[in-house]
């Protein structure tokens, strides 16, 4: 430190570029930050394609947001005009079909990268310490990911989109004593109609740029702890490394592409698969579908909200569910991360995901019979696996020696 | 491995949200189906004019105008012709009078009722949905509407329909306020097709399957320039990643 910058701040106007970007980088340490973050930033070299899904999920992302944003100038939110608006962006406006088609596939496969991303963690132990905010923020920006996918659903204004949105604002009137004074707050009115559709258009976009925010904290403390890998062995060395780019770019753009060639046969072939046709009815508060149903990202947490007899116990089953999962970085007592070395964890770990893949099948069910007793099954395990399994296995259980990153690498090639 | 398993999972439980729907709606051959369908245009042009001499009677097209025509291959001239043989409501002029004049291509297809009030009270109490989107807003589509068009068969005996019904084995509750609109020969046909029931409803249905879904044939042909496209790019990346990763011991 030079001893006229005694309290050694000035460091931060000596950039080492020179030229234009150096004149930025004094200025505005950009050019630093992405150098250090985005190109040398080291990476463990062992990671498999499970990690290429938080990319890819950002990618979807910003294709919502352009597509959104595309959408919007032509959308009309209010009873009256949205249905009708949503159909002259699909007949009249210059590929107005492409670009509602994307922004409607995009998210259920924005969903699919998230599922997968959030298996992940949860199999190889990302949310462990020391990245517990990192999956914390995840899971947040789960909630709002949600939370902006229902409203935004509500908005074509078609039967299930009205009906939908009946049936889910409705559960805020189960919160004891202040329950119908915030579903009035909500809808603007004491029924799902005009207010309502004006002020889910808003928050439908506000809600989006939250996660925009909300992916910064969850990369800014990604980039504090570095990556987890499959061993679940941090670094030893910078061996054990690679740098961000070309070696993860090239292998995120690989994975990104491939998912993108799947999202693009839904997209031109089977764009309404993954929706309902009733949504291409205009909304009618007079007639009511025959079944309703949720888009399917939120069927496993349907399941859960009508496993529950009791209308306030389903919205906190259903609220809790998520909840529940941040929790477990501190009720999951093992010191081994990976479920690579952890023989009876894994197991807990994949009949999670199947039991997910169940309830998601069962929400789509009617509620009835035997689809409510195997939603409530399903339910039972989901807390049993956070509140007994995590904490109880983690002592019972004696872990391998989780091996290093170079000898986890070893043992895959021999 | 894991991506295409929920793919296919998704798709194989999307059948069970047809809810309530117990009856088999038999498949039917479309023109429009696979990678390079496309709408079979004589017969979405025979389709229109069955339903400009049936359908339309009842049954409203608000998303549509004359001018959208110009994909089923109808020429101008046409068009203008075709739009002409409607009266429309328009105005207030500048005296505030409301006036009628006859259709031009700009206009959305003429509402055979001044509003639902007048739909419902002309049918019963029944209101004939708007076909514009009909195609898209049923389970099973354009099998369905076909289906249904030739669902009219003889109730079982044990059944009472009340007045004002019908009974139609393709309909869920199997009660439609609808009488069978077709029948053998109902619509003469300029191009010297057959105008057999299976024919007209073939027709009128891909009429329809082109009205909710306009933008279906560029689509199909952007669909397969977009995954040729990622598929070469997928190819490149991935020898680009194999050239990149090739110095990286383990």
């Amino acid at each position: 430190m030079s001893s006229n910058d005694p309290q050694g701040y000035k460091k931060t106007l000596n950039s080492p570029y020179t030229g234009f970007k150096g004149w930025i980088d004094s200025r505005l340490p950009l050019v630093r930050m992405m150098e250090a973050e985005y190109l040398k930033f080291p990476v463990p070299k062992s990671l498999n394609y499970f990690w290429s899904f938080g990319g890819i999920a950002m990618f979807c992302l910003i294709g919502l947001i352009l597509t959104g944003i595309f959408l919007g100038f032509h959308y009309k939110p209010s009873a009256d005009d949205a249905f009708d608006s949503v159909e002259r962006i699909m007949r009249d406006v210059s590929f107005g079909w492409l670009i509602r088609y994307l922004h409607a596939n995009l998210v259920s496969f924005f969903f699919i990268a998230t599922f997968i991303h959030i298996f992940r963690a949860l199999y190889f132990g990302s949310y462990k310490a020391p990245r517990e905010l990192v999956y914390i923020f995840g899971l947040t920006m789960f909630m709002l990911m949600m939370a902006t996918a229902f409203l935004g659903y509500t908005l074509p204004w078609g039967q299930m989109s009205y009906w939908g949105a009946t049936v889910i604002t409705n559960l805020f009137s189960a919160i004891p004593v202040v329950g119908d004074a915030i579903l009035t707050l909500l809808l603007g009115d004491f029924t799902v109609g005009d207010a309502a559709v004006n002020r889910f258009y808003v928050l439908h976009w506000l809600l989006a740029f939250a996660i925009v925010g909300l992916v910064v904290f969850h990369v800014i403390t990604l980039h504090m702890t570095g990556s987890n890998n499959p061993s679940g062995s941090e670094p030893q060395s910078w061996d054990e490394t690679v740098s961000f780019h070309p070696y993860v770019t090239i292998k995120d753009l690989n994975a990104t592409i491939f998912f993108f060639i799947i999202l693009a046969f839904i997209l031109f072939y089977y764009p309404n698969i993954l929706g309902h046709s009733d949504n291409y009815i205009k909304a009618n508060p007079m007639v009511t579908p025959a079944h309703i149903v949720p888009e399917w990202y939120f069927l496993p947490f349907y399941a859960i909200l009508r496993a529950i007899p009791d209308k306030l116990g389903g919205v906190l089953a259903m609220f809790g569910s998520i909840l529940a999962l941040g929790l477990l970085p501190w009720l999951d007592t093992s010191k081994v991360r990976s479920c690579l070395f952890r023989p009876v964890w894994r197991y807990c770990v994949l009949l999670f995901a199947i039991n997910f893949l169940v309830l998601m099948y069962m929400g789509g069910k009617p509620a009835e019979g035997i689809y409510v007793l195997i939603s409530r099954i399903g339910t039972a395990y989901w807390f049993l696996f956070i509140f007994v399994l995590a904490p109880l296995v983690g002592f019972l259980e004696t872990p391998r020696q989780p091996l290093s990153i170079t000898n986890y690498l070893r043992s895959k090639k021999a | 491995m894991k991506k295409l398993f929920f793919i296919l999972f998704f798709l194989s439980s999307f059948n069970a949200f047809s809810a309530g729907s117990k009856i088999d709606i038999p498949k039917y051959d479309w023109s429009w189906k696979g990678f390079f369908g496309t709408y079979d245009r004589a017969s979405a042009q025979r389709g229109l004019k069955v339903y400009r001499e049936v359908c339309a009677g009842c049954h409203s097209m608000n998303y549509l105008s004359y001018r959208n025509l110009g994909d089923l291959g109808f020429s101008e001239d046409h068009i203008k012709a075709i739009a002409a043989e409607n009266l429309i409501l328009d105005g207030p002029n500048d005296e505030g009078e409301m006036f009628e004049r006859d259709g031009l291509p700009s206009d959305k297809f003429a509402n055979p009722y001044a509003n639902d009030k007048a739909a419902r009270a002309a049918n019963n109490g029944a209101y004939p949905p708007d076909l514009s989107l009909i195609v898209k807003a049923r389970p099973k589509g354009a099998d369905y509407v076909k289906s249904l068009l030739l669902g009219y068969v003889d109730p079982p005996k044990d059944m009472t329909i009340p007045n004002g019904q019908h009974y139609n084995k393709y309909m869920a509750g199997n009660l439609i306020a609808m009488a069978s609109p077709l029948s053998d020969g109902l619509v003469d046909y300029d191009d010297g097709t057959q105008n057999s029931m299976d024919q007209m409803t073939t027709d009128v249905t891909t009429f329809l399957a082109w009205a909710a879904e306009p933008s279906l044939e560029d689509r199909k042909r952007m669909g397969f320039k977009v995954i040729l496209f990622l598929v070469v790019l997928f190819i490149l990346a991935y020898i680009s990643k194999q050239q990149i990763w090739r110095d990286i011991k383990y």
